[in-house]
């Protein structure tokens, strides 16, 4: 406490017809005080970046990266993520194979560039035999029985490889034969093929120009990059990504929109209503929570008319709008319960306030806000639902893409090629994520007892 | 108490009977005969096969016959294996997925409330941070990444060891069951984590702790006696739902882990359109959920006396 004693001095008569403001600054309203708070918090402010992200994503992707997700390559299968390979532009290989001279005394040599178009091998006659065995093996012989796969027998000590070459170490084996039988050592030599594409198959991907001529065999061309990698059958990842974005999404967003209005309109009913009606209305909610989804599900799936092997997008929307909206309505209708027995509303109705007036002033503001929070919650478990049903194949079905059946595919090579699996479900996550921690900050900043930022 | 117990068990059976009525609606809503799937079959075994299954008769007759059926424990044969009864199906994997059912949620219980209790105390330091963390990382995660993602950590595990310390796949002993249970709990873990922490700050200014603190009562005895039943209360609540999360996610983590449960068998039953079998573990599903959630009602009444008191008004 100040000791200062106020003096009449202190204070002066407000001159008549002045007018001063009661506050400092004009008071927020409750909208403004929540835009406000939620900026201040930067994790909700960073997901909603994201999510916004996704979502242009999604519907601008196909523009933006115009691969089709359903053009499967075997020869690019399984690729990790990265830039486009370099591939040797060779000419195609002929019919016949052009023999060469073998290099170095009593060797396999390799003639030429070994690319995967063909690799072609010579070697020394070997004396008494009549015939040789070629074997090609992906890791070093370790003994008379592990050469390998057999690839053919010649009788001229030259041979061409063009069965299913990828640009990784081979070991060729060349063992002499007589009479069918082995004559002798085997002979062996690492050889590891460049990338190469042939002319006709560079024409046929559009990598060269039509009216090309060969001149061009022998230099380097870049095969098509795939920033995300490709699937098991060689489809582009990134294009399956942002395809299956939006079946994902879209049932995602989609679903939860619908049950939560729905919700919205049943509980708002029930709670505005009252008595012995909104409790025979909560007593059938609580029933549609005991249904078991799968099953309807699957009754709706067939109901539509789809066989196993298609898409079934719409009955999964049904069934999880039929299945879902219960939660959202017990929500309202408590909501709209506590507005409704509030002072001002009461005071509101006493000074002749009609319902509309009173439902859109009064209690769509305060239920909107939670409704908002239960849809941000409500997303996540969606995109988990429909990412569980399309991993179980209930979903959509191939070569329609969606994360979960990315994710279901990825499982398989899950081993060899993580990419596969760890790239859908990583989106899946951070989308989760995002609207998660959303969520959060607007329940956060829709907290009326929390203070101004 | 007694009157409460009965209430909920009535109106458990009600709900069983509306799951098993709107099962037999839905089934015999769908156009097209479960019967003729692919199989062309000669006229007379087609009338036979109707009379035996008691598809030729009026709906309500079918209806009355279904509902016998189901109070009599007889769910039918399955119709892609007819050597096997449903009940049999049941009867051999449901205490498979129990078992794994029951681990799960009670790693889940415990690892929530320890967790929960363990970030409400260091509030805003960095035990709390982290933790949190990875509870927001696990519960963004998919059922089916995590039993991925566990599996081949395990596989990693093993190769580093060199020998088989935990199995990889399959059910047998407890080893078997540790990873599968841990995985299937973790979301749910997770969850009760977030909730058990924001019950205890909410109870640690509650008045009942300040008089317990100024009685001079010890710190564990506050926590043990006093803040942690109150603090519970929405843990126990959400635990009837979280058993259903658990149930459906179990069928992922039986398939990724080769379990012979009854989710794995559902889910490949769902995937064949074999009817009777869908139809009957839905409805034992069903029915097992709803008693799970009167036992947690019950449980609830138990632990807060205002619930109880409240029923019995």
């Amino acid at each position: 406490m100040s000791s200062h004693v106020p003096l009449p001095g202190d204070f002066l008569p407000l001159a008549a017809g002045v007018a001063q403001p009661l506050a400092a600054t004009p008071s927020p309203s409750y909208r403004e005080h929540v835009w406000a708070r939620l900026r201040a918090d930067r994790r909700a402010m960073l997901s909603l970046a994201v999510i916004a992200t996704l979502i242009i994503g999604a519907l601008a992707g196909p523009w933006l990266w115009r691969v089709d997700p359903a053009l499967q390559r075997l020869d690019e299968a399984s690729r990790p993520p990265g830039p486009g390979r370099a591939a040797l532009l060779v000419a195609d290989p002929g019919a016949v194979a052009v023999p060469c001279t073998p290099g170095t005394p009593a060797g396999l040599t390799v003639c030429g560039t070994p690319h995967t178009a063909a690799v072609r091998l010579s070697w020394h006659p070997v004396a008494g035999a009549d015939a040789y065995a070629v074997y090609r093996h992906e890791l070093a012989p370790r003994d008379r029985e592990d050469l390998g796969v057999p690839l053919g027998e010649v009788v001229v000590p030259a041979f061409e490889d063009r069965l299913g070459l990828e640009a990784r170490n081979y070991h060729y084996s060349v063992v002499p034969l007589r009479a069918g039988l082995e004559a002798g050592a085997a002979i062996t030599l690492r050889v590891e093929p460049r990338q190469a594409i042939t002319w006709s198959a560079a024409l046929r991907r559009g990598l060269l120009a039509t009216s090309a001529g060969h001149e061009r065999i022998g230099s380097e061309l870049r095969l098509p990059a795939h920033p995300l990698g490709t699937d098991y059958l060689g489809r582009d990842l990134l294009a399956r990504i942002i395809h299956g974005a939006r079946t994902s999404l879209f049932i995602g967003i989609a679903a939860p929109l619908l049950f939560v209005l729905a919700g919205l309109l049943y509980g708002g009913l029930a709670g505005y209503l009252g008595g012995r009606i909104d409790n025979a209305m909560m007593r059938l909610a609580d029933f549609v929570v005991a249904l078991p989804f799968l099953l309807f599900m699957i009754l709706f799936k067939v109901a539509f008319g789809i066989r196993p092997g298609e898409s079934g997008v719409m009955p999964m929307l049904l069934a999880m709008v039929l299945l879902g909206w219960p939660a959202s309505a017990r929500l309202v209708r408590g909501q709209v319960m506590a507005i409704r027995d509030e002072p001002y509303v009461q005071a509101a109705r006493l000074m002749g306030a009609g319902t509309p007036y009173l439902v859109l002033r009064h209690m769509v503001p305060n239920v909107l806000g939670v409704l908002l929070v239960a849809l941000s919650f409500a997303i996540p478990g969606a995109i988990f639902t429909e990412a569980f049903l399309s991993f179980i194949g209930l979903g959509v079905a191939p070569p329609t893409p969606s994360w979960g059946s990315l994710c279901n595919d990825g499982i398989r090579s899950m081993l060899a090629h993580p990419h596969e699996l760890a790239v859908p479900a990583a989106f899946i996550s951070i989308t989760v994520l995002a609207f998660n921690l959303l969520g959060d900050g607007l329940r956060d900043a829709l907290d009326t007892r929390a203070e101004a930022p | 108490m007694l009157r409460f117990i009965l209430g909920r068990l009535g109106y458990g059976l009600l709900t069983v009977w509306f799951i098993a009525t709107a099962t037999f609606a839905g089934m015999h809503a769908v156009p097209g005969d479960p019967l003729l799937d692919a199989r062309a079959v000669a006229p007379e075994i087609r009338r036979n096969l109707e009379a035996r299954y008691g598809l030729d008769q009026p709906l309500a007759l079918q209806y009355l016959r279904y509902l016998g059926n189901m109070a009599r424990g007889d769910f039918g044969v399955s119709f892609t294996q007819q050597n096997r009864e449903v009940n049999d199906i049941i009867r051999e994997h449901f205490p498979v997925s129990a078992l794994l059912g029951v681990l799960a949620i009670g790693f889940a219980a415990l690892g929530g409330v320890f967790w929960g209790v363990i970030t409400a105390r260091t509030a805003g330091r960095w035990p709390d941070a982290l933790v949190m963390f990875l509870v927001v990382l696990c519960i963004s995660v998919p059922g089916f990444v995590l039993a991925a993602l566990a599996q081949l950590g395990v596989l990693r595990l093993n190769a580093w060891a060199g020998v088989s310390l935990l199995p990889v796949a399959g059910w047998g002993g407890p080893a078997h069951m540790l990873v599968p249970a841990l995985v299937l709990g973790l979301g749910t873990m997770a969850f009760l984590t977030r909730l058990m922490r924001t019950s205890m700050l909410e109870v640690r200014g509650a008045a009942y702790v300040r008089t317990a603190r100024a009685k001079g009562l010890s710190p564990a005895r506050i926590l043990l006696r006093h803040q942690l039943p109150n603090a519970i209360l929405p843990v126990i609540t959400v635990l009837g739902p979280a058993i259903a999360t658990i149930a459906t996610g179990g069928f992922v983590v039986e398939l990724v882990f080769a379990i012979p449960g009854l989710g794995r068998y559902f889910v490949q039953a769902v995937q064949q359109l074999d009817y009777t079998v869908i139809m009957g573990t839905t409805v034992f599903y069903g029915a097992f959920l709803v008693f799970m959630v009167i036992l947690v009602d019950i449980a609830y009444g138990l632990v807060d006396p205002r619930i109880r008191l409240a029923q019995a008004r």
